[in-house]
């Protein structure tokens, strides 16, 4: 059987290449694709822990659940907010989106 | 009704009247005369019923009508005021009455109602009178009506209430109150054109004049209540145990009994009341009022209330004496009386306007109703009150009338003279005949003309007293005055009503409305009649005819019933001939002064007529003695070095050294410590602020890296501080 460790390191991998996608990307959109990933890395990680540690309590996929749940509302909520965005001012470029400065 | 509940009612009309004047009624001049006449009429019904009650009442004296209530706590007990008509308030209720109802009925006519109104009239001035056009196209000038009537018949109702509160109270201290309403009133009638500086003057002139005499009349009170605890007549006056302490008791002053302190305070009262020497310079400038005025201040009422208030403390004043002898303060009333007689009757001599003769002569005879209480002349100095209430009432609401028709003359004429001169008349007898008969009345009165008039019976009683007692020199004063008293007053007479006219306004004269002469009948009435209710039995011919009926009334009293003195003919024989001798000198001197011409005294006797003239100089010497010293107390003294000086010196350090501290907390504590506290926090976070902006780039991504950064960190901090130990 596979080890733990190995989704681990599976996980870790895919958290920072979400990470860096949402530091580095200029695109909104795939910002928020770096976020999905990150999500699903710490998904992957919650069912793995799961899995190995305590199968017998339904707790991890519970929160597996809702952690799906709560970022398919977050990009729901953060899709439209892009698309508004994008509207008024012609561009889905993050830096650009700077009227919250000093 | 009970006479109780009436003799409380009587007061009531007068005041009632001046209120809806006042409040409601002030513009209607018809209104406002017809509630005063009619409130005057009504207390004078009053008055009326009662007067008749109380002459057909058995030994009044003992069981005088009394009511009262309880009105003041004090303590435990109350003070009680009432009501009271004992004989002699009775009589003293039956002139004010008439009196009073006389001068409102007459003042309809003196303020020239039914007149038109003046073009030029504004209030607080007298009418300068109106143009009107008759049928055949000719003006004429015509007195107008006074612009504040309405205002007058309110004051003379106060007035009246003053009056009939002084006379039906049972108590010193409601008489009090009545008395000081009358002093207010006064103060306002004798201003009452207080446009005219003269008559400011004699307004303030009375009110402190009279407020010396009030003030020691209130100390008298206020001891008589702190030594007896009640001011209620009977309960003093009455009670021979009360007089008797109160008579032998010394007061360790001067060697006065308690008594004669009392009443020598009281009777300081009066001096000023009844305008005694030394305070009788108000009473000839209060002559600025109007003459209905006149006659109400200086006959019927506020005067006769001080020499009324003195007969009524008769009592006291005599407390202590031995019988037949005088008490110290009696001489002194004797003294002050006796010499105001003569004094004030020197100087009437001297004068030249009508009302004025007419003051000095009400001095120079409440002079003789106070020597005569002096001496212990009860009922003689309350006839002759009562008879020279009358006749003094209907000598100046004639001189008014007089002054009304040559003020009617002035205006047909246009000449610029005094109407109140009597230089400037003569020869009214053709023109204002019911006047000049009524005058003549009063003036025969007045002098004591012999057999006829009141003036002689109450007079002569005094003289007779005066010498049947043994007071010579009161009596011989008293003699020396009334001789003055006949030639002034035939003077005036002859001065004002015989001769020709010495002027136009004289020649064009006319008589007045009936308002101001049916008084003036009524009054000459009484100035005759009134004597024959104090005939003595005694005297030759006619004595007993009439029982002495005054005598026995008031003389009831009094708790010991005065004996009548015996009559001699000495007395007598002065009295006639010091009445005919005066006034016949009085014709003889006057009877052909030309037009322009001066007074023939003033020509014999040129340094006392000047004298006379100028009132002894003593209002210069009051002025020197008294006014002058007041203004530089109040102008210099107090105002200048005590107030602005010293007052607002110190008030001006106190600030100086105020705000010396306030500027030197302001420039070392609060500008620098906590306004420098303050800037410097609100400095500080601004720069901060300023300063730490710059990362508040707007951009996700940068805000991200710096929460990795963060996280980072922390984690790291975490990390070593918890698994690193």
């Amino acid at each position: 059987m596979i080890p733990l460790s190995w989704y681990l390191i599976l996980t870790a991998a895919l958290f920072c290449i979400g990470l860096y996608g949402v530091l580095a990307r200029k695109n909104a959109v795939a910002i928020l694709m770096g976020i999905e990933l990150m999500l699903n890395s710490v998904n992957i990680n919650l069912v793995a822990f799961w899995r190995y540690l305590t199968p017998e309590i339904i707790a991890g996929q519970a929160f597996a659940v809702m952690v799906f749940a709560v970022s398919a509302a977050e990009v729901a909520v953060g899709l439209a907010l892009v698309i508004s965005i994008y509207r008024r001012r012609g561009t889905v470029v993050a830096d650009d989106i700077d009227m919250m400065r000093f | 009704m009970t006479t109780e509940a009436i003799i409380w009612l009587i007061p009531l009309p007068p005041l009632l009247a001046f209120f809806l004047i006042v409040l409601l009624t002030n513009r209607n001049k018809a209104l406002s005369h017809i509630l005063a006449v009619g409130a005057a009429l009504l207390s004078w019904l009053g008055s009326m019923i009662v007067f008749w009650r109380a002459i057909r009442t058995e030994h009044l004296g003992e069981n005088p009508f009394v009511s009262s209530i309880p009105w003041l706590p004090t303590g435990d007990s109350w003070f009680i005021i009432g009501v009271q008509i004992d004989p002699f308030s009775a009589v003293t209720l039956f002139f004010v009455a008439w009196t009073i109802l006389m001068i409102f009925l007459y003042s309809v006519g003196y303020h020239n109602f039914g007149q038109p109104k003046g073009d030029h009239d504004r209030p607080g001035l007298p009418p300068h009178g109106a143009d009107v056009t008759d049928a055949h196209g000719h003006t004429h000038r015509v007195p107008s009506i006074e612009p504040m009537y309405s205002r007058f018949f309110a004051f003379i109702g106060l007035f009246a209430f003053g009056m009939y509160t002084l006379v039906v109270s049972d108590n010193l201290l409601t008489l009090f109150v009545g008395w000081e309403i009358m002093g207010l009133c006064s103060y306002l009638l004798i201003g009452f054109w207080y446009s005219k500086p003269s008559a400011r003057e004699a307004m303030v002139k009375a009110f402190i004049t009279t407020r010396v005499g009030d003030v020691f009349m209130l100390l008298g009170i206020v001891y008589l209540y702190s030594v007896t605890g009640t001011l209620n007549y009977r309960d003093i006056l009455y009670s021979e145990e009360v007089l008797h302490t109160l008579g032998s008791t010394a007061s360790g002053f001067l060697g006065l009994s308690v008594a004669g302190l009392i009443g020598l305070l009281l009777f300081l009262g009066t001096v000023g009341k009844s305008a005694q020497w030394p305070l009788h310079v108000w009473l000839p400038d209060a002559m600025e009022g109007p003459t209905p005025v006149s006659a109400m201040i200086h006959a019927a009422t506020m005067v006769s209330a001080g020499v009324y208030m003195v007969i009524r403390i008769f009592p006291l004043l005599s407390a202590g004496a031995e019988h037949g002898s005088l008490t110290t303060t009696m001489t002194v009333m004797a003294f002050i009386g006796a010499f105001t007689a003569l004094f004030a009757a020197t100087i009437a001599v001297a004068q030249n306007d009508i009302k004025r003769v007419l003051a000095y002569s009400t001095i120079s005879q409440l002079g003789y109703m106070v020597a005569a209480l002096g001496i212990g002349a009860y009922i003689a100095a309350a006839f002759h009150l009562i008879t020279h209430a009358f006749f003094k009432a209907l000598l100046f609401l004639g001189s008014g009338s007089v002054i009304h028709g040559m003020e009617h003359g002035v205006l047909h004429t246009g000449q610029h003279i005094d109407p109140q001169n009597m230089f400037n008349m003569g020869g009214l007898r053709k023109k204002m005949p019911i006047t000049f008969w009524t005058f003549l009345i009063g003036g025969f009165a007045l002098s004591g003309f012999p057999l006829v008039t009141a003036g002689f019976w109450s007079k002569d009683e005094i003289l007779a007293d005066a010498f049947g007692h043994g007071h010579l020199a009161v009596f011989l004063t008293l003699a020396l005055a009334a001789v003055l008293t006949a030639f002034y007053t035939m003077r005036q007479i002859t001065l004002t009503f015989l001769g020709k006219p010495r002027t136009d306004s004289a020649q064009h004269a006319k008589e007045t409305p009936w308002t101001m002469t049916v008084p003036l009948v009524i009054l000459a009435v009484f100035a005759i009649a009134a004597g024959w209710a104090g005939i003595p039995e005694h005297f030759p011919a006619i004595g007993g005819l009439i029982p002495n009926w005054l005598h026995e009334f008031v003389g009831d009293t009094l708790l010991e019933y005065p004996e009548a003195v015996d009559f001699n003919i000495i007395p007598l024989l002065v009295s006639f001939t010091v009445a005919l001798g005066g006034l016949y000198a009085g014709w003889l001197v006057y009877r052909s002064v030309p037009a322009g011409a001066r007074d023939p005294l003033e020509i014999t006797f040129p340094q006392m007529h000047k004298v006379l003239k100028n009132k002894y100089y003593f209002d210069e010497l009051y002025d020197r003695l008294f006014v002058k010293p007041a203004y530089w107390i109040s102008e210099i003294f107090t105002s200048k070095w005590m107030d602005l000086g010293l007052i607002d010196g110190i008030l001006h350090w106190i600030a100086y050294i105020s705000s010396r501290i306030g500027n030197y907390l302001r420039d070392y504590i609060d500008l620098p410590v906590v306004n420098g506290f303050g800037d410097m926090v609100g400095e500080s976070t601004k720069r901060f602020g300023r300063a730490i902006r710059v990362i508040q780039t707007g951009r996700v991504q940068q805000y991200l890296i710096g929460a990795l950064f963060t996280i980072a960190v922390f984690s790291a901090l975490f990390y070593y501080l918890v698994f690193n130990r």
